[in-house]
């Protein structure tokens, strides 16, 4: 309890804002496979953060890619080098892309100048993190239903002149060809601003 | 010797003037018939001109070699063995030739206007500058979803009738509700408690802008109050315990106080800034959640009726319920939360909740306190959770969790077997009772054609009335007690009132 309060009078740097941003991001891509079905459900277990109860995955594989991601990210966002992050769900028999959750990153490159740590404090910044993580967990009212079996993918969008670590590759956008958008809820560390979006496939109604 | 003979046979085959009929094409023309390529392939560097290289038995059959032999001849004659290429001449597009030879080489200037306009374009298709960022993707894609996994959201929210197994029931409950009543212009919102029973057994109905009043014994039914604004509807009821007075929640944030003998309005208390969509009494406080997130506690008997506000929400109070002893006061939000409430307030006199329930992962619509063990609550979550969780307010645990595959609206508890019954929507509309604490499903009440909105109980307690958005309200009468068992509990009753005066004394 008293280091919490100690970090609240703090402030945030711009490691310790990557690293609450890359964070989200950990949390915020476990609840999306939860509340959409990719895996099933009975592969999550409740933790708690952000003074909610959140699913994140137990599956070993899983667990491990997702750490290489998030690790990769708060470097990345560190150096103020990302722009955005997208989860892509497709179909996995015919590859098509369902919906494509999108998170942009602004970052103020001033504060990686600053060495004294900006006002802010934590619990305003959970507060807004719940909110969005809440959001996400709500969308599957009007979500439509995902038929077929899908699979995931996450694309960083990245500065034009970063070296492509290895293990990475580059890629297309993936966008959806017809497509219904919905704002989400964004949230701000004074550092980095992370807007979300979701995306989804309009349903042909006949 | 007999190689040299061989050696002049190939070569008077070799000098035939004519190709050899019926021979199997050369491989060249099989190949170009494949390609539709002009020129013949490579493989002319097969050709048998160039015997001082190589020796024709290993390699090649000699059916093949006088086919070859022959097409060579038809071609120029050539020593070496390499083909020239010779073009089509009418296939060629000799202007188009001439204009890409002659033509400037830097392309054609781009004002920087244009230059601009295609950036804008680019940005806005793309979402981003193609010039200035790249996507990566992360390699080796995770393992999928195992084989005969099916999403089972589909299989949740596309659900039919479940083959129900037979349920050996200690009694009978009738399937059928006893009665239907016709409930127009009920609003279809999920956030609002619409009715209410009261002990006077007094329906309380509110449809759209007006209450009606619904007399079980008799039947009659009695317009008690419509809104004065056609856009205002009204929110919530709740009876007060004696069931003289029905407080009204109305949309444009009142708080009104009905006097049924009378059927005139006592009190309008306003004090709110949103609608109310949710009421609870204890004595002489009621107690309102609003869309804003807080609750107020109105003290009815004095005019300064507004004599606390907790906050402890960030959205919505759809669920709100004080426990029968009047201790604590459970409330429920749109945020996800389950709050306890104490009674009093704390040191620093702010209302602070006792308990924080944040496992729901949707709305909690549906607070229930158990009648006959002390501090034990159940909650229902809505679309996105559908779980009813059973919890013991004073140690903060979750008892038991389990999932009704459907949105849960209320849930009320049944002293007379010891079980509950949860209302429940999409897809099959129905209401559950469960067994508790084994957490068995007892049966399933279907009939609505749409979403259960509320649940309320008769004061015997043998009846639940059902409101859905298909404009009825169901009573079900499904915990009746039976009349043997009814005299036998009347006689513990007695007997046990009389054990607790000799412990007194």
């Amino acid at each position: 309890m008293a280091k919490q309060l100690g970090q609240d009078q703090q402030g945030i740097t711009l490691r310790g804002s990557a690293e609450i941003v890359a964070e989200f991001f950990s949390y915020g891509i476990n609840s999306i496979l939860y509340q959409r079905g990719i895996y099933p459900p009975e592969t999550f277990t409740r933790v708690q953060k952000y003074g909610l109860t959140l699913l994140v995955t137990t599956d070993p594989e899983l667990k491990n890619y997702l750490n290489n991601v998030v690790e990769q990210m708060k470097e990345w966002l560190y150096k103020c080098i990302v722009q955005r992050l997208v989860v892509v769900i497709s179909s996995i028999e015919n590859n098509e892309v369902l919906e494509r959750w999108q998170f942009d990153i602004e970052c103020d490159k001033t504060a990686k100048d600053e060495s004294a740590p900006r006002e802010k404090s934590q619990k305003a910044i959970q507060d807004e993190i719940r909110s969005v993580i809440r959001q996400i967990t709500a969308t599957v009212t009007f979500l439509p239903l995902l038929e077929s079996a899908c699979a995931f993918d996450l694309l960083i969008y990245t500065d034009k002149d970063l070296a492509v670590p290895e293990k990475w590759e580059e890629s297309g956008p993936q966008f959806i060809a017809n497509s219904e958008e919905v704002r989400l809820r964004s949230f701000t560390t004074t550092i980095h601003k992370v807007n979300s979006m979701v995306a989804y496939k309009k349903d042909s109604f006949p | 010797m007999a190689q040299f003979v061989f050696e002049a046979d190939l070569h008077g085959l070799l000098k035939l003037d004519t190709p050899i009929p019926n021979a199997p094409p050369a491989r060249w023309q099989r190949k170009a018939k494949e390609s539709g390529a002009p020129g013949p392939s490579p493989a002319a560097g097969m050709s048998p001109m160039k015997p001082a290289n190589r020796s024709h038995s290993s390699s090649k059959t000699p059916s093949r070699t006088p086919g070859k032999s022959g097409s060579k001849i038809q071609s120029t004659p050539t020593k070496a063995g390499g083909d020239r290429y010779i073009p089509n001449r009418s296939t060629m597009q000799m202007e188009m030739a001439n204009f890409l030879l002659t033509k400037e080489n830097d392309p054609a200037e781009e004002s920087p206007t244009k230059k601009e306009q295609q950036k804008a374009w680019a940005v806005n298709l793309n979402g981003f500058d193609i010039e200035e960022t790249k996507i990566l993707r992360l390699s080796g894609k995770p393992q999928n979803a195992p084989e005969g996994y099916q999403n089972n959201l589909k299989v949740l929210y596309s659900q039919k009738m479940t083959p129900g197994s037979s349920r050996k029931n200690g009694r009978y409950i009738p399937s059928m509700p006893d009665r239907i009543l016709d409930a127009p212009e009920i609003r279809n919102d999920y956030y609002l408690n619409l009715i209410d029973w009261s002990s006077q057994n007094f329906l309380a109905v509110a449809l759209d802008n007006s209450v009606y009043l619904w007399n079980h014994t008799s039947g009659e039914i009695i317009q008690l109050l419509q809104m004065e604004h056609p856009d205002d509807y009204v929110s919530s009821v709740s009876w007060i315990k004696e069931g003289n007075y029905l407080a009204v929640g109305t949309s444009n944030a009142e708080v009104q106080l009905w006097d049924i003998q009378q059927q005139k309005r006592l009190r309008n208390m306003t004090s709110h800034s949103s609608r109310v969509g949710s009421l609870s009494w204890n004595s002489y406080i009621l107690s309102s959640g609003a869309r804003t997130g807080h609750i107020h506690h109105h003290d009815v008997r004095v005019a300064e009726h507004h004599v606390a506000t907790l906050a402890g929400h960030t959205q919505e109070v759809c669920g709100l319920k004080w426990s029968l002893d009047g201790r604590y006061l459970a409330s429920g939000g749109n945020d996800n939360l389950v709050n306890i409430w104490p009674c009093t307030q704390g040191d620093s006199g702010d209302f602070a909740p006792v308990q924080t329930f944040t496992q729901h992962q949707g709305a909690v619509k549906a607070v229930a306190w158990c009648p006959w063990q002390s501090n034990v609550l159940a909650t229902g979550g809505g679309t996105s959770d559908r779980h009813i969780r059973i919890w013991n307010v004073c140690s903060g645990t979750c008892l038991s969790a389990v999932d009704a595959h459907s949105q849960v609206c209320s849930i009320l508890w049944s002293t007379n077997y010891k079980e509950f019954i949860s209302g429940h929507g999409f897809a099959q509309n129905q209401l559950v009772i469960w067994k508790y604490p084994t957490m068995a499903k007892v049966t399933e009440l279907r009939g609505h054609t749409a979403r259960v909105l509320n649940l309320t109980m008769s004061p015997d307690g043998a009846t639940v009335a059902s409101a859905a958005a298909d404009e009825t309200l169901r009573l079900w009468r499904c915990f009746e007690m039976d009349p043997i068992k009814k005299k036998e509990k009347e006689k513990a009753n007695s007997a046990k009132s009389s054990i607790i005066h000799q412990g007194i004394r």
